[in-house]
């Protein structure tokens, strides 16, 4: 059964640098797991510095609940752990050998495979974290059983990578994920293609599965938008949420019994002189991809997309759950009478700038804010860009004064912070909507637990 | 430009904390943003940022109320030549209004950034761009002849009592040009209503009433033709005379976005809508009169287009905008065909409407808070 579906709110922007659709091998020699990658964690080490691992063994686990651990994507030493302000756990570095040993699980057959032993093995060897739950987005708690479970085969966000190619050849590893992951609900496991976007025949010909299409403009690929139109969120519920290269992970994992931390990452952006897709895996420090890769001047480097990714330096590492890292140009220059002028190049999702007239522009957008911190004052534009039964305004006012039962009357739990990343976006009081989200899920995932 | 900016890179430390102009840190802060837009980037959320800004914004609303502004100009002239008998060319008349305009301008102006400055540095955060539009939108919606000690109070308490106790541009809850209009009003209603005020130095003998104020006492024969009062060629206000002028500024509103559209059409629904009832219902004079003259008397085009449209004052959910423009236009009407005392009613049906803004909004909410109520009870109903 396959259903489709159209979102007709939201907005693509279109930047300059997208990737070549070719994959490249990219050996790193540094890797980091990130403990803030993983909303709610309380990490606790479990290896030292200078201790040698192998990929899939503990690095740390988190202290709430015990039995989800974070293991080594690699095999190597562990070069550093980095802690920040009040001794916050930031980075455990990982410098790779060359031998590339792995930790081998007893995975039993297909056949013999149970709900309980899946859930063990993916605890074990560290896959686990890449499944999360709604509401919160926090990582999925394994003692519960998710209402449905939701695989969003596309992304719509601006220089996205292209899941299509990334899976291209690997049908077999993404189905053993697929038979895998349904034996984790009750429910249904909804895979949601593009209507146009996607082509390839190991999604659209997945089994298990129940197959949805969408289409419209970003956030189209968002869970919570897909939520939305399949399953409505009410409180209570959970859902669980992963994206392909997940699966691929889990499916190669139940066929080798050795924990799999490949990824394919696509460099985008306009600061990239040659963007390309690199296979390489979790983690991975991104010197070796821009080195000589960029254009001079200030970049500011994002594990993630424009919208919602990190910042990260330009020795950084890939986010845990990212398969793109982007480099734009920083923004930090004061323009003379900006406000004022035509605005022939300015990116404007309102009318005020000339650049409306051409719509089809791609443009090579700045770090710039645009303008000072103000109270909110236009209305009505937010809703243009937020394609779900909700009033984004009165929502966040409920986040900002803490209001506990206004948040959840007002569908807190239908949605995610990156949810409200056009808002921001468009925002002309320059409201940090995305942070005041992520406080509110926070609170009220401490409020309900 | 360079020069400039290395200057106030230089000036800058002075102003920070502990510098010796402290004190003036906000003054410095606007004119610095006013000249370029700052460098800061993002720091947290999204990487990139519209364009599009407060002052952004602010400026295509100004640049909307200009053509009324001008052709205002030129009308207080127009009309005051004719009232001495003495008809003067476009230039003449036009200059006449400008020279009487700009000082209510200047006023408005300093008295209002003056305040929303100091406010501003008391509060620690940047000079709201509000006032940007209100200090233009205040002259333009009083007699040209109002005495300026009254326009610099009634700012004043506009700005204090309108708009900063509320905690500022965005906080308020009434809108604060027309809290300005409406202190004037009930403080000073000699100088601000009648057959007096609204050519700038006429001779006695020659009547100034505004066809509302005709409309009031029953002239109706006296009313100039809808063409006139299409065009703007009649007495009133600054701003509110021309529909014409104020048809552009929508054009720019609704074309750039930044004004709501649903507003301006339910207003404009909801006067017509009251006038053809009060048309069917025939009762007196006033009732009879056309109901598209309703549309061209009056400031009944100005406040629909550019005093309804606020954001901060109006409702902010879609379904709320068209109850709350439908109501402003038949309050309007409603005031003006059956209060006796006020000749206008646009004014005191848009206050009135503000006021009911967020009570509009609540209900609007509250029927999703309901739906999702409900598809939750099902649920449980279901299960």
């Amino acid at each position: 059964m396959s259903t489709s579906y159209l979102i007709k709110k939201g907005l693509d922007i279109k930047l300059l640098g997208d990737s070549e659709k070719t994959i490249v091998e990219y050996a790193a020699k540094r890797f980091a797991i990130k403990p803030t990658d993983f909303l709610g964690v309380f990490p606790k080490m479990m290896v030292a510095e200078g201790e040698v691992v192998k990929a899939g063994q503990p690095l740390f686990y988190d202290k709430n609940r015990s039995k989800i651990i974070f293991t080594s994507p690699v095999s190597g030493t562990v070069e550093s752990i980095k802690r920040g302000a009040k001794r916050k756990l930031l980075e455990v570095i990982i410098k790779a050998n060359d031998t590339q040993d792995t930790v081998a699980f007893d995975v039993p057959k297909s056949g013999e495979l149970t709900r309980e032993v899946i859930i063990e093995q993916l605890l074990a060897s560290g896959l686990w974290p890449m499944i999360r739950q709604r509401p919160y987005s926090v990582i999925a708690n394994p003692a519960e059983k998710p209402k449905t479970i939701i695989i969003p085969a596309f992304d719509s966000a601006p220089l996205a990578p292209d899941y299509d190619l990334i899976v291209h050849g690997h049908g077999d590893e993404f189905q053993a994920g697929l038979d895998v992951i349904k034996k984790l609900t009750d429910g249904i496991v909804h895979l949601n293609v593009h209507a146009t976007l996607t082509t390839s025949k190991v999604f659209l010909n997945s089994k298990q599965v129940q197959v949805n299409t969408f289409s419209g403009p970003h956030p189209v690929g968002n869970v919570s938008v897909q939520l939305s139109k399949l399953n409505p969120m009410n409180k209570g519920d959970i859902v669980w949420y992963l994206y392909p290269q997940d699966v691929l992970s889990i499916g190669r994992f139940f066929m080798t019994g050795k924990p799999d931390f490949k990824r394919v990452v696509a460099l985008a952006g306009s600061e990239v002189l040659k963007p390309v897709y690199y296979k390489t895996a979790v983690g991975a420090c991104i010197d070796g991809l821009i080195k000589g890769n960029v254009s001079k001047g200030e970049n500011r480097y994002i594990s993630g997309n424009v919208l919602t990714g990190e910042k990260i330096e330009a020795d950084g590492f890939l986010g845990f759950y990212d398969s793109l890292i982007t480099v734009i140009p920083e923004g930090n220059y004061a323009e003379f009478f900006g406000w004022l002028l035509p605005g022939l190049k300015k990116f404007s999702f309102s009318k005020t700038f000339l650049s409306w007239m051409f719509p089809n522009r791609k443009y090579r957008l700045d770090t710039n804010l645009h303008g000072g911190h103000r109270s909110l004052v236009m209305t009505g534009k937010y809703e243009q860009v937020f394609p779900f039964d909700i009033y984004p305004m009165a929502l966040l006012k409920a986040i900002m004064i803490e209001d506990i039962d206004a948040m959840e009357n007002l569908g807190i739990y239908e949605i995610d912070a990156e949810d409200f990343a056009l808002c921001e976006v468009i925002d002309t009081s320059k409201t940090e909507m995305q942070s005041i989200v992520r406080k509110g899920l926070e609170l009220m995932r401490q409020e309900m637990s | 430009m360079k020069a400039l900016r290395k200057f106030l890179d230089k000036q800058k430390p002075h102003f920070e904390k502990g510098g010796k102009f402290e004190k003036l840190h906000s003054t410095f802060d606007s004119v610095e943003t006013l000249l370029f837009v700052p460098d800061k980037v993002t720091f947290a959320g999204s990487h990139i940022r519209d364009a599009i800004d407060m002052k952004r914004t602010m400026i295509v609303v100004f640049i909307s109320l200009v053509p009324a502004l001008l052709f205002g100009m030129w009308n207080i002239g127009n009309l005051h030549f004719l009232s001495i008998g003495h008809p003067a060319d476009l230039w003449t008349s036009f200059f006449y209004g400008f020279l009487k305009m700009l000082p209510l301008l200047i006023v408005s102006y300093a008295v209002g950034l003056g305040i929303e400055i100091i406010f501003a540095q008391i509060k620690g955060h940047e000079v709201n761009e509000g006032f940007f539009v209100s200090g233009l939108l205040i002259p333009m919606i009083i007699p040209p002849e109002t005495p300026l000690w009254q326009v610099a109070v009634a700012v004043a308490f506009a700005v204090i009592f309108g708009k900063e106790v509320f905690g500022g541009t965005g906080m308020n809850i009434v809108n604060p040009a027309l809290t300005a209009r409406a202190f004037l009003f009930f403080a000073y209603p000699g100088d601000m209503s009648g057959d007096k005020v609204w050519i700038a130095e006429k001779l006695d003998g020659y009547s100034g009433a505004t066809p509302l104020g005709d409309a009031l006492v029953g002239n109706f024969d006296n009313l100039p033709s809808p063409y006139d009062m299409f065009m703007g060629f009649i007495p009133g206000s600054n701003g509110e005379t021309s529909v014409l002028m104020i048809l552009i500024g929508a054009v720019i509103l609704l074309v750039t976005g930044v004004g709501n559209w649903r507003i301006m059409l339910s207003v404009f629904a909801g006067g017509i809508v009251m006038a053809l009832l009060f048309n069917l219902w025939g009762a007196n004079e006033y009732m009879e009169l056309p109901a598209y003259y309703h549309l061209l008397m009056g400031g009944f085009a100005f406040g629909a287009v550019f005093m309804a449209t606020d954001p901060v004052t109006a409702t902010q959910t879609t379904r709320g905008m068209y109850i709350y423009g439908f109501l402003i236009g038949v309050i309007a009407i409603l005031i003006r065909v059956f209060n006796p005392a006020y000749p206008e009613g646009v004014m005191l049906a848009i206050l009135l409407m503000n006021v009911f803004a967020p009570l509009i909004d609540h209900y609007v909410i509250e029927s999703n808070i309901n739906k999702r109520l409900k598809r939750m009870k099902t649920l449980v109903t279901n299960s």
